[in-house]
């Protein structure tokens, strides 16, 4: 791939000052992520800046459009596909109420699979970043299962869903009668971070439950937070939220990993 | 009951609110509401209809009863009748007419402010087209003062945004001085914090008081924390200059905000009581935007742009020094894409001016939303027509604390370029004293200002 020229050499007659300029604080740019420092053409950006941001923008977009591909986010794990009553893209991001709330055929397929009661019902969704689950899914999945089965907690048939948001969760757990629904899904792509996994925990699920009864573990991916941590959060999380009954806000992520085996007092002390 | 007959089909609203919210411009927080327009004819039906209201019968018929809202209070409470005279004999219609007619002058919009209801400024915006949002705010200003005068005529202000994901203070320092060497802050350095404590705010408004006296820059910083959090600072003694809060147009959006009116009121007290502007002391800063009471479940079946409104009335009871709404940054379930984005924005920016608020914007998207930097431009372009008072100033447009794209401090620089205007005189006095500024124009020599010490900061480091 060709590198873009550094700078222009001016044309005839033209004033250095009149075509592309560094800027002398370059340097600063190792202090931050943000985009400074980006020299001037005119006192406009520079072709190569705003092509960057455009290539940037791109991926975000993409992630939030391109329809999940399941091979490559779920591989040869087995998921029920179940639907919201978002019609499509579109309809799934005007009307966030409509991706809460499962169509009454999907209902209807996991009422008929429900048992005397599962511990916990997994839904996973491309929510706003198809990326993020192709990229951090199967990782994230194959590092979670040998710690989840170390719970001794049971698991519904896990549930995929295209057009879901977090709170379709809590309806895939009440159809399955389960104790707890986990939503692991997509996050709303930034910029920088088009591929950031979410995961939201909630104990005994209700169909109004709201945002305060949740658990939530953020921005999972390859240069954010790493699986291993993720894993071992969420597992602490659950194990907490079975002991006491409770998620949310009465539930706190550094109470739940001091009481994790494997990070004790003593340990902690050291 | 309002009604109107059109090819012999009669077409009823039971009350105003209903009315408004079937005469505003499409929004998708609206339909997610299920209270817009169904189609694009029962919109136009409902904008003749509500054309014929006349201004008086918003005294009577209230969106929201009075009984049940703070905000709904406010606003009936400190209106003034007699301002209103002037306009009182019309209709929704007849008032859009006179808004562009030479009789309101800039002085005569500026006695009309505060004998508006914010209502009436949403409903006669509902009947303009973007010109005309345009042609009229741009008659209006709204002048206000701290350390630097945002407003002025042949002005535009920038509020230097220098955010980072963990607060770090190289990072916030490094693109504090970007901002600088590009002319962008004289509306404000402020800081949305990543962390929410008081201490960590007053962490950084120490950072950024330290960084204004040791460049002597004429502005003014914000930490965007809960305005209990800076009330909390400035007893705790932190050089406090602009205390922020988010609000909105009902009592239950502000709730769910955590603040009432009487915080606001200890907030700005608290804020003045420091006497640190030289200028002026309009020590408020308020943010707002389209969606924000439906998201927290407290619209009460009013339309997103109403409540907007209602939000500016709040905000100029406390004399804020700048006000702006976040257009695009909620999301594309209240606003779908460039279009409603761009109109929204110029409506935001009318009403708030039209009710005397020193309107400011951030012309910004998610990237969910059907937007880009196309878009962005189009709207920058419109509001510095239109006369905005100030926009965001972000490295590279590219927000990533927030993950959400705005404008960039280049952005600010081609508007001022294009349109002839300055910035605050007494920033750009000081732009022309250090050499990043040569005649109005960029300049940034490299002896213009020193380049921070990374080291001096680290101790600063959470």
């Amino acid at each position: 791939m060709a590198c873009p020229p550094e700078s222009v050499r001016p044309a005839d007659g033209a004033k250095p000052d009149d075509l592309v300029r560094e800027d002398f604080w370059a340097g600063l740019r190792s202090w931050t992520d943000a985009r400074i420092a980006l020299g001037r053409a005119g006192v406009s950006q520079r072709t190569r800046d705003v092509l960057a941001f455009q290539l940037d923008h791109a991926r975000a977009r993409d992630a939030v459009h391109q329809v999940l591909d399941r091979e490559t986010a779920f591989g040869s794990i087995e998921f029920l596909e179940v639907t919201s009553r978002a019609p499509d893209r579109a309809g799934f991001l005007r009307r966030p109420d409509l991706g809460r709330l499962l169509t009454p055929e999907s209902e209807a397929m996991l009422a008929a699979r429900a048992g005397n009661g599962f511990d916990v019902a997994f839904t996973v969704s491309a929510g706003l970043s198809s990326t993020a689950v192709e990229r951090n899914f199967q990782p994230f999945w194959h590092e979670f299962a040998p710690a989840f089965a170390s719970l001794g907690l049971s698991a519904a048939p896990p549930c995929f869903a295209e057009q879901g948001r977090v709170a379709l969760g809590d309806r895939v757990a009440l159809a399955l009668k389960a104790r707890m629904a986990v939503v692991v899904i997509g996050e709303r792509p930034g910029l920088s971070s088009p591929d950031s996994m979410g995961i939201y925990m909630t104990y005994a699920p209700k169909s109004d439950t709201t945002d305060e009864a949740r658990n939530c573990i953020s921005n999972i991916r390859s240069a954010g937070l790493g699986y291993a941590e993720a894993v071992r959060t969420l597992c602490a999380l659950m194990r907490e939220a079975f002991r006491r009954s409770v998620s949310g806000v009465e539930l706190k992520v550094d109470d739940a990993l001091a009481l994790a085996p494997g990070a004790g007092a003593g340990e902690l002390a050291e | 009951m309002y009604a109107i007959t059109i090819d012999s089909v009669t077409h009823e609203y039971a009350d105003l609110r209903t009315l408004l919210a079937a005469a505003s411009a499409p929004k998708s927080g609206d339909e997610l509401a299920g209270i817009g327009a169904r189609s694009a004819h029962e919109r136009a039906v409902a904008q003749l209809c509500l054309a014929e209201v006349p201004l008086t019968a918003f005294l009577d018929d209230l969106v929201i009863p009075y009984e049940d809202d703070a905000v709904t209070r406010l606003i009936v409470d400190t209106l003034d009748r007699e301002a209103l005279k002037p306009v009182a004999g019309l209709t929704v219609g007849g008032f859009r007419d006179w808004l562009l007619s030479a009789e309101a002058d800039r002085e005569a919009l500026a006695a009309l402010a505060s004998g508006l209801m914010p209502e009436m400024a949403a409903a006669v915006s509902k009947l303009m087209r973007v010109q005309d949002l345009i042609h009229v705010a741009s008659k209006i200003r709204v002048v206000t003062r701290f350390r630097t005068t945002v407003g002025l005529p042949g002005t535009l202000a920038t509020r230097l945004q220098p955010n980072h994901p963990t607060d770090d203070p190289a990072g916030i320092v490094a693109s504090v001085f970007d901002g600088l060497m590009y002319g962008s802050g004289d509306a404000c350095i402020g800081i949305n914090p990543a962390s929410d404590s008081t201490a960590s705010a007053v962490r950084l408004m120490e950072l950024l008081d330290r960084l204004r006296r040791e460049y002597d820059i004429p502005t003014q910083s914000c930490v965007l924390t809960h305005v209990t959090n800076t009330i909390e600072a400035v007893e705790r003694g932190a050089p406090v200059d602009l205390v922020f809060q988010s609000i909105g147009g009902t009592e239950g959006v502000n709730r769910s905000f955590g603040v009432t009116l009487d915080i606001l009121r200890e907030g700005l007290e608290a804020g003045r009581s420091l006497r640190r502007g030289t200028v002026g002391d309009n020590v408020m800063y308020f943010e707002t935007g389209q969606g924000s009471a439906l998201s927290a479940g407290a619209h009460c079946g009013v339309d997103q742009q109403t409540l907007e409104a209602r939000a500016y009335c709040v905000a100029r009871h406390y004399e804020p020094f700048l006000l702006n709404s976040v257009v695009g940054f909620i999301g594309p379930e209240y606003l779908y894409d460039e279009k409603q984005i761009v109109r929204a924005g110029l409506e935001d920016h009318f009403c708030g001016k039209l009710l005397g608020v020193p309107m400011g914007l951030d012309v910004c998207y998610t990237n969910h939303a059907e937007a880009d930097q196309d878009s962005m431009d189009t709207l920058l372009t419109l509001l510095g027509v239109a006369g905005c008072n100030y926009i965001m100033g972000v490295p590279g447009a590219d927000d990533v604390m927030l993950n959400y794209q705005s404008t960039s401090f280049h952005d600010a620089l081609y508007l001022r370029r294009q349109l002839g205007l300055s910035p605050a005189p007494e920033f750009a006095a000081w732009l022309e004293r250090t050499g990043v500024f040569k005649d109005g124009e960029l300049k940034a020599p490299r002896h213009s200002l020193h380049i921070p010490d990374k080291e001096r900061f680290r101790g600063l480091s959470s």
